[in-house]
């Protein structure tokens, strides 16, 4: 756990080389991180597939930037009220769709959140502002703020007690979030209710043979990660105040599943993998341009460059989406448990390698003193 | 009154749509038991069958505009007008009509192609990493689309005899108030002559006698030395093929561009799971119903008494159905049950 820390607080410093050491993306990596582990405690120990996470997200958006419009411009508030209101959303809708099981919880829970990103376009505009998205406002009355101090000229940006939560304090304040919520779903793996959860992915049935009541233990788990995912929603504003409904469409729950499943579904570091292979990959091959490609086939006769580039833009750039579902279908058909399964199978096949150099170099110094002491009568 | 029978008729229009996409989804659950993701994407690959055609018959030569004196002026001819004259324009006005023609083989290869070549691996893995899988290859599909044909929508323009608009209401004495698009009115009757031709082919033809056994129970017919897998491959390119063929009606109705599979994919399996899995006559029947209450929700008179409600009926629907009966409309006994 200390290990996980030091890792996650010194992004900065490990990513320099790999060009991915400024605050925008590392912001993205912890908070999307939150939300990959929160999916991952339904998904992973459930096996539950819930395409409606992305609501959560934008119901915890919208709370939080409410709370610095009405209450104040510290995140804490922000934070606990974007955690409650998703908390709340979960448990209405973890209690109908948690009714029905397999495809049909998919369909249902997509129901809900294809409902709330229409509604959040259409009729809820005086509370989502629309298509616009959610911004904070000069006129704002930030009770909380005034009882301490006058309104001062332009806009005030979000803190946390005094330090700003934007650049690198942001992702610090998100990274410090984001190893405590890791703490606790650690806990949550390990603990008589995580593995109930696991129990359920194996044999339902058979778990309420054996007396339980599988539901209750169903909607905890699905309004916790609920709530992690308002938590994550909560932090995006944080960094950045501003809300828009296209976080609840439902191709940002199909992201988070992608995630999920690309790190490796119901493992503890899985998900935090593939956050960071995903956006890390979006960054880079969203970048890269035709100039780009032609000076790195550089080497190349003209026509094979020219061929070269014409494949490799296929998947960058505007076609980066194409990478993904590749690299997704790939991993979904060859390696269901992700690329930390792939990790794992490789250690294995490595350290096997080596115990077998080892076998054979042994037997062989055998083989040759015992020719040698044959040589030697 | 003549608002409701518009109403209606937009309704039943819609729903035609999704009847069509349902019946091809079912098609493939029903009898591969494989929860198609990719679906949508067959649908506005159908779609693109139209534009791709369009374009073909449109390869025009630049001539010089003898109209034009003052200067050098070139216009584009399409070819089949410089051979063929009148014909060959006609030929052109009827694009989309005619890429029927040429979507079907395009549709029928695809969906065999998909099916050998990449889903058959996936009948024994859980529906989670199929509905995964097919995720990727429609986004795949989807970008491979945009790639070549550009992000914007293409209008694909239908014949311009049927281009204007019916006066249902003198042909019916309903009165002259009701108008309504040839076009839609075309695609609705297609929309149900297809459907009827699936049943039909389904009902009456020995293939589909094998087909409907084998959704009962596929080892049997497996066991009477049937090879019930050959005739899958060819239902699942049959569910391409339909999905294909809406695409390419719905051209002219909405210009294509490439998230349209992806916009009509949520909406269908909703309708699937309303109509109840499995169930062929369940998904028709659901499409043009949910059609249909979407069509009267978004009327102004329903949304003043609750606004909103157009844009969420489809799902509060598919909620309360699944609530009520769990198995959706028409649900058949052991599908999709863990």
């Amino acid at each position: 756990m200390a290990i996980f820390s030091v890792v996650v607080l010194t992004m900065p410093l490990w990513l320099q080389p790999f060009g991915a050491a400024y605050p925008d993306i590392l912001q993205k990596f912890v908070i999307f991180g939150v939300f990959a582990i929160g999916y991952n405690i339904l998904f992973g120990l459930t096996g539950y597939l819930s395409f409606g996470h992305a609501a959560f997200l934008g119901v915890g958006s919208y709370t939080a930037v409410w709370s610095f419009k009405l209450l104040s411009m510290n995140i804490v508030p922000a934070i606990i009220l974007s955690m409650i209101m998703s908390g709340i959303f979960a448990i209405a809708m973890g209690y109908v769709a948690l009714r029905r099981s397999g495809i049909y919880f998919s369909i249902l829970t997509l129901a809900f959140a294809q409902m709330c990103y229409n509604l959040a376009y259409s009729v809820l505009t005086p509370i989502t502002n629309g298509e616009t998205g959610l911004q904070l406002a000069k006129s704002d009355p930030r009770v909380i703020d005034r009882l301490f101090s006058e309104a001062g000229e332009g806009l005030p940006s979000t803190t946390l007690f005094g330090i700003e939560t934007s650049g690198y304090s942001g992702f610090y304040i998100s990274a410090v979030i984001m190893i405590i919520v890791f703490y606790i779903s650690l806990r949550i793996f390990n603990s008589s209710f995580g593995l109930k959860l696991k129990a359920i992915k194996a044999n339902q049935n058979r778990m309420r043979y054996l007396g339980f009541n599988t539901k209750p233990y169903l909607l905890t788990a699905f309004v916790i990660s609920g709530m992690y995912a308002g938590l994550a929603g909560g932090l995006l504003a944080a960094t950045d105040p501003l809300a828009g409904a296209e976080r609840m469409q439902w191709t940002a729950s199909g992201e988070v599943i992608l995630m999920t499943i690309l790190g490796g579904v119901g493992t503890l570091f899985g998900p935090l993998l593939g956050v960071i292979i995903i956006k890390y990959f979006e960054n880079i091959f969203s970048a890269v341009n035709q100039l780009d490609l032609h000076s790195f086939y550089a080497i190349f006769p003209t026509w094979l460059e020219n061929a070269l580039v014409a494949i490799s833009s296929l998947f960058v750039g505007e076609g980066w989406h194409m990478t993904l579902g590749l690299l997704f279908m790939l991993v979904v058909a060859f390696l269901p448990g992700g690329v930390l399964e792939g990790l794992q199978l490789i250690y294995k096949k490595f350290t096997a390698y080596l115990a077998n150099r080892n076998k054979n170099t042994s037997t062989q110094a055998e083989t040759k003193q015992e020719t040698g002491a044959n040589h030697g009568e | 009154m003549d608002a409701i029978l518009i109403q209606l008729l937009n309704g039943l229009d819609k729903g035609g749509a999704y009847a069509l996409i349902a019946l091809g989804l079912t098609l493939a659950f029903g009898t591969l038991g494989i929860v198609n993701f990719a679906h949508g994407a067959l649908f506005m690959l159908g779609a693109f069958c139209a534009v791709t055609f369009n374009k073909l018959l449109t390869i025009s030569k630049s001539v010089k505009d003898e109209s034009i004196t003052f200067f050098d002026a070139y216009k584009d001819i399409p070819y089949l007008q410089i051979w063929w004259g009148d014909t060959g324009a006609t030929i052109i006005d009827f694009a989309v009509p005619l890429s029927i023609l040429f979507a079907v083989p395009v549709m029928l290869f695809i969906g065999w192609a998909l099916e050998r070549g990449l889903i058959q691996y996936f009948y024994k893995r859980s529906h989670a990493s199929q509905i995964l899988f097919t995720f990727g290859l429609a986004i795949v599909i989807q970008e491979i689309v945009r790639h070549t044909f550009g992000a914007n929508p293409i209008p694909t323009p239908a014949p311009e005899v049927v281009s204007g608009s019916a006066n249902i209401g003198l042909y019916f004495g309903l009165g002259e108030n009701i108008i309504y698009p040839w076009w839609r009115l075309i695609y609705l009757s297609f929309a149900i002559c297809v459907i009827g031709g699936v049943f039909a082919f389904l009902k009456f033809t020995t293939f589909g006698m094998v087909v409907r056994a084998g959704i009962q129970n596929r080892e049997m017919v497996g066991m009477l030395g049937i090879n019930i897998e050959r005739r899958f491959t060819i239902v699942f390119s049959l569910s391409a093929v339909v999905a294909g063929v809406a695409g390419v009606m719905y051209a002219p109705i909405v210009p294509p561009d490439f998230h349209l599979g992806m916009d009509f994919l949520v909406l269908t399996f909703v309708v699937v799971v309303v109509g109840g899995m499995g169930s062929l006559p369940g998904a028709v029947a659901a499409g043009f119903l949910l059609g249909v209450l979407q069509s009267f929700a978004s009327m102004n008179e329903v949304k003043e008494i609750l606004p909103g409600i157009d844009q969420i009926i489809i799902y509060l629907v598919a909620v309360v159905v699944l609530l009520v009966r769990p198995r959706g409309l028409m649900g058949v006994k052991g599908v999709f049950e863990d």
